[in-house]
């Protein structure tokens, strides 16, 4: 097995073929067998270059509030209803005040898509953070797990209406009034969903400190720090990244319910939540103005779903490569 | 192979590891699970000191006590003419790379997430200040030596089969160059054809590094392959330490006895004398009072229950702790090696 010559000693520094590819190219190689992970993941640059370039292209204003034009169906309503009212100015309608529902679309999908990923991403980090400190130090477990049990009895709405009331007008004075709400719905919705993420990772991290591989690397005095990100993290990848993804989505839906009950952005700014909700009224009427908002957000749930089953594979190399 | 060396590398006094037990409604101490208690060593540098004992008798604890991976409850740990049973964990840090360790299951002792060259590589990133071309190199030395293709090196864990998986534990232990391993049954998990090479690959290193083991298993035929001198543990307890020869030839205490007869013997015609023992090991959380053995012992007297029997010298540098070595008992330890009770006796079909 072993053929060690001086040569090859002194050849060390080239990497033998195996190493040559490099370990990401392994990972998307396996990402890319997973067809779903594929197609969510364009699915997922298509909808996040529409919401990002989408005002260049389509430059009407989604606050332009005109009354003639209201009420205003989808252009593609002509293929049934000769008498409808359409336009092709408005592609896929307005609203009751005349506003354009892509336009809106556009609009509602910069905003959804930054507090889900942005609340999601400081949820992620919270929850694993307490859930690795409960999970590898004793002393911190119990305090922080009560802790954690104590914010997921609080009953979640009031708890979400009484910081909002609290602390919306010193962010909005400190930070402007689209800043400040934006800051306050990630934190908000961030600090209210990390629980169940730090339960899920403390579980795992209690389990895999006691796995030989960490006592080894105790044995060779790797201190705490190292280990957790060394050996504990990277094998907690797999229910932090499922979780993550149910936290996306349930992050765009808080904040839709908090639009709901006007303690989100304010009325004049679209969010995918709010088009939904503003429309529910009159729903039987005009069902397209429910159906693409909620299709936007629930493709985009399904997209990141699947982006992290398909994440998951590809990062566990003991599945790569099957 | 045994060392010349005056002093031993390492020194074991009095070592003992109590695992608090928590019990009631306020979770109290309630107890301790005395899984050491009591227990002196001394391995000479260059020697291999064979640890045997049936599952849940301490054996690993041992191990993993004087490598210091538990705080240790009472006693004192010399390695190299350094005391580290006090030191707290990050004051150990400098004496880690002379002291390592060889795990029982290279399956969970090696990270499925990091590669090879990673999983070899750790000590050497915690413990030298080597460039990425240098560490390199060096866990490619490593891999020659322990028998492993370096093409293997951007390989996971779990595209190995055991033994390479084992030899991939033995490179890490072997990174920073330590004069103590502790091998923690490491062939307990290997199928029998690979447990040969392993061995062979360990004794290799130790003639080629003068390596010192202390090696941990419940495989007698290994134990007598590979050791130089025997420890035989029961309960937390040594209850005889000797020379590999006169412990396997004259076993002195009723529980070594009963272990090596119960060795396969692969002549069926030489198949005579198995001691079973009956009953199962008592719980280290409420030990016996007298000798740990005494539930099980076969020449048990009173004595034994009141009084814990202390290691005497047999021969030279051959010690067992049994109340019957005191020739104040009605059997004498020779009388005890060659007799066996007919009801205790199995024939081999």
């Amino acid at each position: 097995m072993t053929d060690a010559t001086a040569p090859r000693a002194v050849a060390a520094a080239a990497p033998p073929a195996t190493r040559a590819r490099g370990p990401w190219r392994d990972v998307w190689d396996q990402f890319r067998t997973h067809k779903g992970a594929l197609i969510a993941g364009l699915f997922l640059v298509a909808i996040t270059l529409f919401a990002a370039l989408g005002p260049w292209l389509w430059q009407i204003d989604p606050n332009a509030l005109n009354v003639r034009n209201k009420d205003v169906r989808p252009i593609y309503t002509a293929l049934w209803d000769a008498g409808a009212k359409v336009s092709w100015s408005h592609p896929l309608g307005t609203d009751q005040l005349g506003r354009d529902l892509l336009a809106n679309l556009i609009q509602g999908g910069r905003i959804s898509l930054a507090v889900g990923w942005a609340a999601m991403a400081l949820s992620v980090v919270l929850g694993t953070l307490i859930g690795v400190l409960a999970g590898y130090f004793k002393r911190l477990d119990g305090p922080l797990m009560r802790f954690t049990d104590l914010m997921l009895a609080l009953p979640l709405l009031p708890l979400l209406l009484v910081m909002m009331l609290l602390f919306r007008d010193s962010l909005r004075a400190a930070f402007g009034p689209e800043t400040g709400i934006f800051i306050l719905i990630v934190v908000v919705i961030a600090v209210t969903s990390w629980m169940h993420m730090a339960r899920i990772v403390r579980g795992d991290v209690l389990a895999l400190k006691e796995r030989e591989f960490v006592l080894a690397a105790r044995s060779i005095g790797t201190p705490p720090r190292r280990i957790i990100t060394r050996h504990i993290l990277p094998n907690v990848l797999s229910p932090i990244m499922v979780s993550a993804t149910l936290g996306l989505a349930s992050a765009i839906i808080t904040e839709s319910a908090l639009s709901f009950l006007g303690l989100g952005f304010p009325s004049d700014f679209p969010t995918w939540g709010k088009l939904l909700f503003d429309a529910v009224d009159r729903m039987a009427d005009f069902p397209e103005r429910v159906i693409w908002p909620g299709l936007c957000i629930s493709l985009t749930v399904l997209a990141v779903n699947y982006i992290g089953d398909g994440l998951r594979d590809a990062l566990d190399p003991r599945i790569r490569g099957r | 192979m045994t060392g010349g060396a005056s002093a031993p590398l390492v020194a074991v006094r009095g070592l003992k590891m109590h695992f608090p037990i928590y019990g009631g409604l306020l979770r109290r101490r309630v107890g301790a699970v005395k899984a050491v208690d009591g227990i002196d060593l001394e391995i000479m540098a260059g020697e291999t000191l064979g640890l045997v004992g049936e599952s849940g008798c301490g054996k690993s604890t041992v191990g993993r006590a004087i490598l210091r991976l538990y705080d240790i409850t009472e006693g004192s740990i010399r390695i190299g003419g350094t005391e580290i049973g006090a030191l707290s964990q990050a004051a150990l840090r400098p004496h880690r790379p002379q002291m390592q360790m060889v795990f029982q299951d290279p399956q969970a002792s090696l990270n499925p997430r990091m590669t090879v060259a990673a999983i070899i590589g750790e000590p050497l990133s915690e413990h030298t200040t080597l460039s990425a071309g240098d560490r390199t190199a060096r866990v490619h030395e490593l891999m020659d030596a322990v028998g492993l293709n370096r093409a293997f090196a951007g390989r996971y864990p779990h595209e190995f089969s055991g033994g390479q998986r084992q030899r991939i534990g033995i490179a890490r232990a072997l990174a920073l160059n330590p004069r103590f391993i502790v091998c923690d049954e490491p062939i307990a998990a290997l199928d029998v054809s690979i447990q040969a090479q392993v061995v062979n690959l360990l004794e290799e290193l130790q003639d080629r590094l003068g390596l010192t083991y202390l090696f941990i298993s419940h495989d007698l035929s290994m134990v007598r392959h590979i050791a130089d001198r025997v420890a035989v543990m029961y309960l937390g307890r040594i209850v005889e330490i000797g020379p590999r020869d006169a412990l396997y030839d004259t076993p002195a205490h009723p529980y070594t006895q009963a272990l090596l007869s119960a060795v396969p013997e692969p002549d069926p015609d030489q198949r005579d004398g198995r001691i079973v023992l009956t009953g199962d090991v008592p719980s280290p959380a409420k030990p016996p009072a007298g000798c740990a053995f005494v539930t099980r012992c076969r020449h048990a007297f009173d004595r034994c229950r009141s009084e814990k029997p202390v290691l005497q010298a047999v021969a030279g540098g051959h010690m067992a702790a049994c109340h019957l070595l005191d020739g104040t008992s009605p059997t004498t330890a020779g009388a005890t090696a060659a007799s066996g009770a007919p009801s205790s006796i199995q024939q081999g079909a």
